[in-house]
């Protein structure tokens, strides 16, 4: 297969508006005609679902939550990038494009991010006018934050809510939109497959999970922005439903995935407490911009952080980066805090913490600024740790947090299947092999509410659609493969929990297939994998029935579609012979220990297709050509 | 430490449904009450047994997903916290703790502690938004809005639409989570238009989705995980009658109450 990204020739700077103005419209008499299917009421899906419902499409938007205001976006804290320049301290388009390109460890697509950084500033305009009450300064003009990876202040905010307030925007117009009649909302609802017919998606089959009721859905595209898949690893600071069984599913009929290996651990997290717990809670990257890290000089330091004096503590990142300190960008933070607990340096009861610390800024600005900028993280913390980080510092780990792959999606954010289109955190995205903070907030509401209403648009006006009855050979064959799993599922009656699967996936890919990877250790992983998957087919027990609200059940559908892409993770991670961002191979690394590219053979996207059960995934490469930024060594030094 | 679960158990919306108890060992104070329940689900279902079934997603107190009645006080004893938030370390070594679902005219009961709390998108469907299309937009500095208005917008846009509020009233009234969002856009100078309608249309579907009058009381303030703050329902009252004076004739019609589900 080749693969045609349709990145616009020409200047990058009117890549974008010459790509606009070369799309086909479609008649708005003839808009609601078209119908469109939004999985997913994300950032991304929910600002999709609003724009397109507004533009006259007829709109069926579907969420597993009950309500499209709780999907995950929910939870982002830290903040937003645009390219506004209101500090005056040197922004432009064109830097948050290289930062985020060099952020990126030169693995993302130029035109892409461009865009992105070009759609910025209009999305702060955008949820501004929707009534998104970003922090603000006394005179009344937004106010602005670094954030990590970055040296100017391009990050917008409302306090440690960002993503809340950014998802009741969208969330409130996708509600006017149903209050308008355009848009159908069917929340408490989980889209288990996908149609394709002639080669073009045209459905899904969904189950409802209060009634356990199957149905088909059938539409013109369908649109899958149902975000991250991060809980493949079980702990993540990801909510507890997120799952990859929609993008999966539709790999699984035919769209190529990309880079599953690229993988976000952040590094600012609450350490793990105990075996029962069910994920692991973010602590704001923004903390890192007040907040110093360091460890004892002495391992094993058993002493209480206060007592422990200035000169026998090591603030590993100001010491190894001065010019970034403890703003380098994630994958160097969590990196390093690994490598120094893997060496005895770390904190806390099992050793896997470093400290974050606040009493110098406290001295310098006084506990109310403190209070002011991140009251509510310290309370969480507080009420998580039951320790107080306005007197004790707070302690810290690395947590898997995003995932920088999923579908592979063109320049106009389609899939390799026509008519499916992929936005938000579930396609392989822009942000390359690591992301910077408060960029999928940023690239989430460009897909849905600046790029997909243009380019759907041409899709739509350039395809034909032959009506499509229930009865259709593929739809039934959807519906029936979508049971049967079902009925297998609930039918095994073995003797382990869905849970207990579950976590021991997750601690294998977090052993081989998280912060560090070897050849070696990738190898024994997909060993691992495959083993337990034949375990969870014959010996996993799922109770009760398919007709009602089962939480175990979906739980199980998701897991089991975490076990094969748990595999083709470790696969491409094995493959992937270079370290790049977030992809650290031990075997490739430079002599101070920083991730080593190799340009010359891995400057590609890596896009798998999948082959049938159990056969080895076919690998297809989309080369990155580089024309504006540079390939160099990333240095933070 | 060990503790003695409670719980209300109802199979469905029709079943009448009743109190079990169940003993839970190996508690750690460090647990919250959900990780409780999935200690108890997990042996349930290793029993062969149905595990409770309750609310749930980010974990992290932000979502509105979970909540329930914990010894009497929607989300628990702790100030400013969701049940997800809660940690064991609040309840003591061998105490029975009561769970029991949000109990609400407008709340329909779906299964254990889940109920059906559609009624609250419909009063945001009816008018809880800010009428501007993608890419209407003016410059966002266009705008000039105090520190001190956009922390009075913020401060009730923290809601988190769990109904909590609901459940804690005696009226089970839903006034102060839509008067919290009336405050978060009718203080902002872009949600200014659409003030006097926003607050009718919201007010109206309020009252035909079922939910109780409001009576002052100030329980619902008290229970809120986000301390969202009794003046949001002052201001609601004045926007609404403000609204009804000035657009008698241009009141806006509720949409229907319906929660089937899809
Ligand atoms: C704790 C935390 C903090 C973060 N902070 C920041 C930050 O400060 N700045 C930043 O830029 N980014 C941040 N991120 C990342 C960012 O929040 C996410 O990448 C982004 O919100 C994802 O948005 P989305 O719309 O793609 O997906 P989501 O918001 O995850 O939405 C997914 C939607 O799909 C639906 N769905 C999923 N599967 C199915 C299915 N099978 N059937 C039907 N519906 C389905 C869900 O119901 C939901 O509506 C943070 C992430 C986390 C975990
Ligand atoms: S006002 Fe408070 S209690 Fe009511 S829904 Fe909002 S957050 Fe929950
Ligand atoms: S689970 Fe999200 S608020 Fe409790």
């Amino acid at each position: 297969m080749k693969l045609d990204a349709k990145i616009p020739s020409g200047p990058i700077e009117e890549a974008w508006s010459k790509a606009c103005f070369d799309m086909k419209l479609v008649n708005p008499a003839n808009k609601r005609k078209h119908s469109i299917i939004v999985v997913g009421s994300g950032l991304a899906g929910g600002s999709a679902a609003a724009s397109l419902g507004e533009l006259g499409y007829n709109v069926k938007c579907f969420c597993f939550q009950d309500t499209p205001r709780r999907a995950h976006s929910i939870a982002a804290q830290g903040g937003i990038n645009a390219a506004k320049n209101y500090p005056n301290d040197g922004e432009s388009v064109f830097r948050l494009f290289y930062d985020t390109v060099k952020g990126g460890d030169f693995r993302a697509r130029e035109a892409n991010v461009y865009r992105l950084a070009q759609n910025s500033t209009k999305i702060i305009d955008q949820c501004v006018a929707q009534g998104v009450p970003f922090a603000r300064e006394y005179g009344g003009s937004l106010a602005n934050r670094s954030f990590g990876g970055a040296q100017v202040s391009r990050t917008f905010y409302a306090r440690g809510q960002t993503g809340q307030q950014l998802l009741l925007g969208a969330y409130q117009a996708l509600e006017r939109q149903i209050r308008a009649g355009t848009v159908k909302m069917i929340a408490k609802t989980e889209m288990l497959d996908l149609i394709v017919i002639d080669g073009q998606a045209r459905g899904i089959v969904t189950r409802h999970l209060v009634t356990g009721k199957y149905s088909i859905h059938i539409a013109d595209a369908v649109i899958l922005a149902t975000g991250g898949y991060g809980n493949v690893f079980y702990l993540s600071t990801n909510a507890k439903g997120s799952n990859a069984s929609a993008i999966w599913r539709a790999h699984k009929r035919g769209a190529l995935f990309a880079n599953p290996c690229f993988t976000q651990i952040h590094p600012t997290c609450i350490p793990v407490s105990g075996d029962y717990q069910s994920k692991l809670t973010l602590m704001s990257e923004s903390l890192r911009n007040d907040g110093r890290i360091w460890v004892p000089k002495k391992k094993g330091d058993a002493r209480p952080p206060n007592q422990i004096p200035e000169d026998e503590r090591d603030y590993y990142l100001e010491r190894r980066y001065p010019s970034f300190g403890n703003l380098v960008p994630r994958d160097v933070a969590s990196r390093n805090a690994k490598t120094l607990c893997d060496e005895g340096y770390g904190v806390g009861k099992s050793g896997l913490g470093v400290y974050l610390d606040f009493s110098e800024s406290i001295n310098r600005l006084g506990e109310k600024v403190i209070r002011e900028r991140y009251g509510n993280l310290f309370d969480m913390y507080q009420r998580i740790t039951d320790e107080d980080p306005y007197k004790v510092p707070m302690r810290i780990f690395p947590a898997v947090h995003y995932v920088m792959g999923g579908l592979w999606v063109d320049y106009e954010l389609q899939s390799t299947i026509p008519g499916l289109f992929v936005l938000g955190e579930a396609n392989f995205s822009d942000h390359g092999a690591n992301r910077l903070g408060a960029s999928a907030l940023m690239q989430g509401l460009s897909d849905g509410y600046f790029i997909i209403p243009n380019t759907i648009g041409n899709y739509l006006a350039t395809h034909k659609f032959a009506k499509v009855e229930d009865s259709h050979p593929a739809v039934q064959q959807a519906v029936t493969e979508v049971k049967s799993r079902i009925d297998t599922l609930l039918s095994i009656k073995g003797k382990r929990t869905v849970d207990s699967f579950h976590r021991e996936l997750g601690k294998i890919l977090w052993d081989y297939c998280g912060m560090a990877r070897t050849a070696e250790g990738l190898t024994l992983a997909i060993q691992k994998i495959r083993t337990l998957r034949e375990e969870y087919w014959k010996n996993v027990t799922v109770p009760g029935s398919g007709d009602d609200l089962n939480e175990s059940l979906e739980k199980a559908g998701r897991v089991a579609d975490f076990f094969e892409l748990a595999e083709l993770m470790c696969i491409d991670a094995l493959h992937r012979n270079e370290s790049c961002g977030g992809h650290f191979r031990e075997e490739y690394q430079t002599p101070d220990g920083e991730a080593q590219r190799d340009d010359e053979h891995f400057s590609y996207v890596a896009a798998w297709g999948y082959t049938g059960p159990g056969a080895a995934p076919e690998l297809t490469k989309e080369p990155l050509e580089f024309h504006y930024v540079h390939p160099s060594q990333r240095s933070y030094k | 430490m060990k503790v003695t679960l409670k719980i209300w158990r109802q199979k469905n919306s029709s079943d009448k449904g009743q109190f079990v108890k169940y003993p839970v060992d190996n508690v750690d104070a460090e647990m919250s009450i959900l990780e409780c329940l999935d200690v108890l689900n997990e042996s349930l279902i290793l029993r062969g047994e149905i595990p409770v079934a309750f609310e749930h997603d980010c974990r992290e107190g932000i979502c509105g997903s979970c909540g329930f009645v914990i010894n009497g006080i929607p989300h628990g004893p702790e100030r400013a916290t969701t049940a997800c938030q809660l940690t064991m370390r609040h309840f003591k070594d061998g105490e029975e703790i009561t769970l029991e679902p949000w109990r609400a005219k407008a709340f329909p009961p779906v299964k254990d502690l889940v109920v059906n709390r559609r009624a609250l998108d419909h009063i945001i469907e009816a008018g809880g938004y800010i009428s501007v299309a993608t890419g209407q937009a003016p410059e966002a500095n266009g705008i000039p809005v105090g520190k001190v208005i956009a922390d009075q917008s913020m401060d009730a846009a923290a809601c988190i639409g769990c109904g909590a509020c609901v459940a804690a009233c005696p009226n089970a009234a839903a006034a102060l989570f839509t008067g919290a969002k009336i405050t978060h856009l009718g203080v902002l100078p872009q949600g200014e238009p659409e003030r006097d309608r926003r607050a009718l249309a919201m007010v109206a579907q309020m009252n035909v989705e079922g939910f109780g009058n409001c009576g002052n009381i100030g329980e619902c303030s008290a229970a809120c995980p986000k301390e969202i703050s009794l003046d949001v329902i002052a201001r609601m009252n004045q926007d609404y009658l403000c609204g009804s004076i000035k657009r008698r004739d241009d009141l806006p019609t509720p949409i229907s109450p319906d929660l089937a589900e899809a």
